[in-house]
C-alpha cells in the first residue's frame, strides 16, 4: 500500500501526517493525528458521527480518503470551544442533556454548527432536516434539536 | 490501493488507460460503502475533484453544463439552475444528508447505476446528455442510454464520464421529480417519478416527458403517457390515463421497501403528481 504525505490545517493548526492511500480521514484523525473527537458508528456515511467541516463543508470523514486532505482546512469539535470557553452548542447541549452516550455527540455539534453558520436563525424544522444525516440511539433527538434552537439564540444575541 | 488526483481530463484519462484495475470516483459516497462491504479494492483510486472541468457549474446561456464531480449542494445553493430545472435540482438535494450532498454528484449518481438513483430520471425527461472521455477523445450521448443494467453502464474500459449537458427549458415547459420513501428524509427510492410537460397559452399540453425510476432494472420511459396528455388539458381524464400507463410501464422487483404490487400502484400516482406539479411550476412562471 502506498504512502502518502499529507499537509492541512486542523482547528486552527497546521498539521503534517503520512497515511495510506486507502485509509480514510476518520482512521487518519484518529489514528494519526490523534483527535479522537471524531467517531465511526457507521463507517459508510449514513450515521454522521465522523462529521468534520473541510473546507468550511460538512462532510463525514469516514467517505474522504486521508489523501484528499492535503491543503484543506479541517474542523473537528476538538476546534470548537475557545480555550477553556465552550462553544454555545456544547454550552446548550450540556444544559439541555442532548446526550446520553455521547456517541453521536461530537458528529451533532459539527453539522450544527455547520447548519448555523449558513442559517442563524433556523426553524425547527430546518434544524430538523439539516441534522438528518446524524443518528442518535439515546435522547430520541428532541433534546437536541432545543438545545440546538437555544444555541442559535443565545449567538444571535452575543453578536 | 494509490491516489492519485489528476488535474486535467487528459491526464485522468492517462491513468485509467494504463491500468484495467484503476477506477475514477468523485465523492466516494458509494466506493467507500462498497469498498467496506468487501468489493475489491480499485489499484489506482482517481480523484476527479481536482480537475477544475468536473467541478463546474456552467451556465451557457441556453444550456447548463454540470461537471461529474460537481457536489449536487452546488446544484440546489445555484438559484438560477435551480429556477430554470427546479425538478432536476429538487432530485439532485434528496441524494442523503447534508454530508453527503457536499459530496454526492450526478456523474456519480449516474455512474453507480443503481435502479433507485433518484437524479437519473430527472436528467432522463430533461433529455440530458453525457460527456464521456475516452482514449480517443470525447463522446456526448445521451444520459438515458447511459446505464445498462443494476451496478452496469455502457461506459468502455479506459473511459469516464466529464460531464453532462442539460438545455434550458423552452417557454412554458417545467419539471418535477417525486420519490416514495417511508419515511420523510434520507432514504433510498421505492419509486420515482420524473416528468417535464409543455402547456401552451390556453393549457394545452402540446409536449410531455414521463420517466419512472426504482421499478425495472433501468429508468423506464412512458411512451403511452405522453401520448395520453399531448394535444388536450392536463384533465381527471388525461391524469388517470398517465396513472394506468406508468403502472403498466412498471417492471418492478418484491423486495424489503416494497412489492411488486405496491411499485406499480404508487409508480402511477407519482408519475401523475408529477405531470401536476410540473404543470403547477408552468402556469406560475416556473416558480414552486
Amino acid at each position: 500500500m502506498s504512502r502518502t504525505h499529507v499537509i492541512c490545517n486542523i482547528n486552527g493548526d497546521d498539521v503534517e501526517f503520512l497515511c495510506d492511500d486507502g485509509e480514510s480521514l476518520l482512521d487518519a484523525l484518529r489514528d494519526d493525528v490523534g483527535l479522537m473527537g471524531v467517531k465511526e458508528g457507521c463507517g459508510t456515511g449514513d450515521c454522521g458521527a465522523c462529521s468534520v467541516l473541510m473546507d468550511g463543508k460538512l462532510n463525514c470523514s469516514c467517505l474522504i480518503l486521508a489523501p484528499e486532505a492535503n491543503g484543506t482546512d479541517l474542523l473537528t469539535v476538538e476546534g470548537m470551544a475557545d480555550g477553556d470557553h465552550l462553544h454555545p452548542l456544547q454550552q446548550c447541549f450540556l444544559e439541555g442533556a442532548a446526550l446520553q452516550c455521547g456517541i453521536c455527540t461530537p458528529g451533532f455539534l459539527i453539522a450544527a454548527k455547520a447548519l448555523l453558520d449558513q442559517n442563524p436563525e433556523p426553524t425547527e424544522t430546518e434544524v430538523r432536516y439539516a441534522l438528518a444525516g446524524n443518528l442518535c440511539r439515546c435522547t430520541g433527538y428532541d433534546k437536541i434539536v432545543r438545545s440546538v434552537l437555544e444555541a442559535a439564540v443565545q449567538i444571535r444575541e452575543t453578536v | 490501493m494509490k491516489y492519485a488526483a489528476p488535474t486535467s481530463v487528459e491526464e485522468a484519462q492517462s491513468l485509467l488507460a494504463g491500468d484495467a484495475d484503476a477506477k475514477v470516483f468523485a465523492g466516494a459516497t458509494d466506493l467507500v460503502p462498497q469498498m467496506r462491504a468487501g468489493r475489491p479494492e480499485p489499484s489506482i483510486a482517481i480523484d476527479l475533484k481536482k480537475i477544475d472541468r468536473l467541478m463546474a457549474l456552467g451556465d451557457n446561456g441556453g444550456s447548463w453544463t454540470i461537471g461529474a464531480a460537481t457536489p449536487t449542494s452546488s446544484l440546489t445553493g445555484n438559484g438560477a439552475f435551480s429556477g430554470d430545472l427546479p425538478g432536476l435540482s429538487y432530485a439532485a438535494g434528496l441524494i442523503g444528508s447534508d454530508q453527503i450532498q457536499n459530496r454526492s454528484s450526478l456523474g456519480g449518481n449516474l455512474c453507480n447505476a443503481s435502479p433507485a438513483a433518484d437524479s437519473v430520471p430527472a436528467m432522463v425527461v430533461n433529455d440530458a446528455r453525457a460527456v464521456i472521455a475516452g482514449a480517443d477523445g470525447t463522446r456526448t450521448i445521451p444520459v438515458a442510454d447511459v446505464v445498462t443494467g443494476p451496478g452496469s453502464t455502457c461506459l468502455g474500459d479506459g473511459e469516464f464520464l466529464v460531464e453532462i449537458e442539460v438545455d434550458k427549458p423552452t417557454a412554458n415547459t417545467s419539471d418535477a421529480y417525486l420519490r416514495m420513501i417511508p419515511r420523510t428524509e434520507m432514504d433510498i427510492a421505492v419509486v420515482g417519478a420524473a416528468a417535464r410537460v409543455t402547456l401552451d397559452d390556453s393549457g394545452n399540453c402540446t409536449a410531455a416527458t414521463i420517466a419512472l425510476g426504482a421499478v425495472a432494472p433501468t429508468v423506464v420511459r412512458v411512451p403511452d403517457a405522453e401520448t395520453a396528455l399531448v394535444g388536450g388539458p392536463i384533465s381527471d381524464e388525461s391524469l388517470a390515463a398517465v396513472a394506468a400507463a406508468a403502472s403498466a410501464a412498471c417492471n418492478p422487483i418484491d423486495d424489503k421497501r416494497g412489492t411488486i404490487a405496491y411499485r406499480r400502484q404508487v409508480a402511477g400516482v407519482l408519475a401523475k403528481r408529477a405531470v401536476l406539479q410540473a404543470a403547477e411550476r408552468v402556469q406560475n412562471g416556473g416558480a414552486a
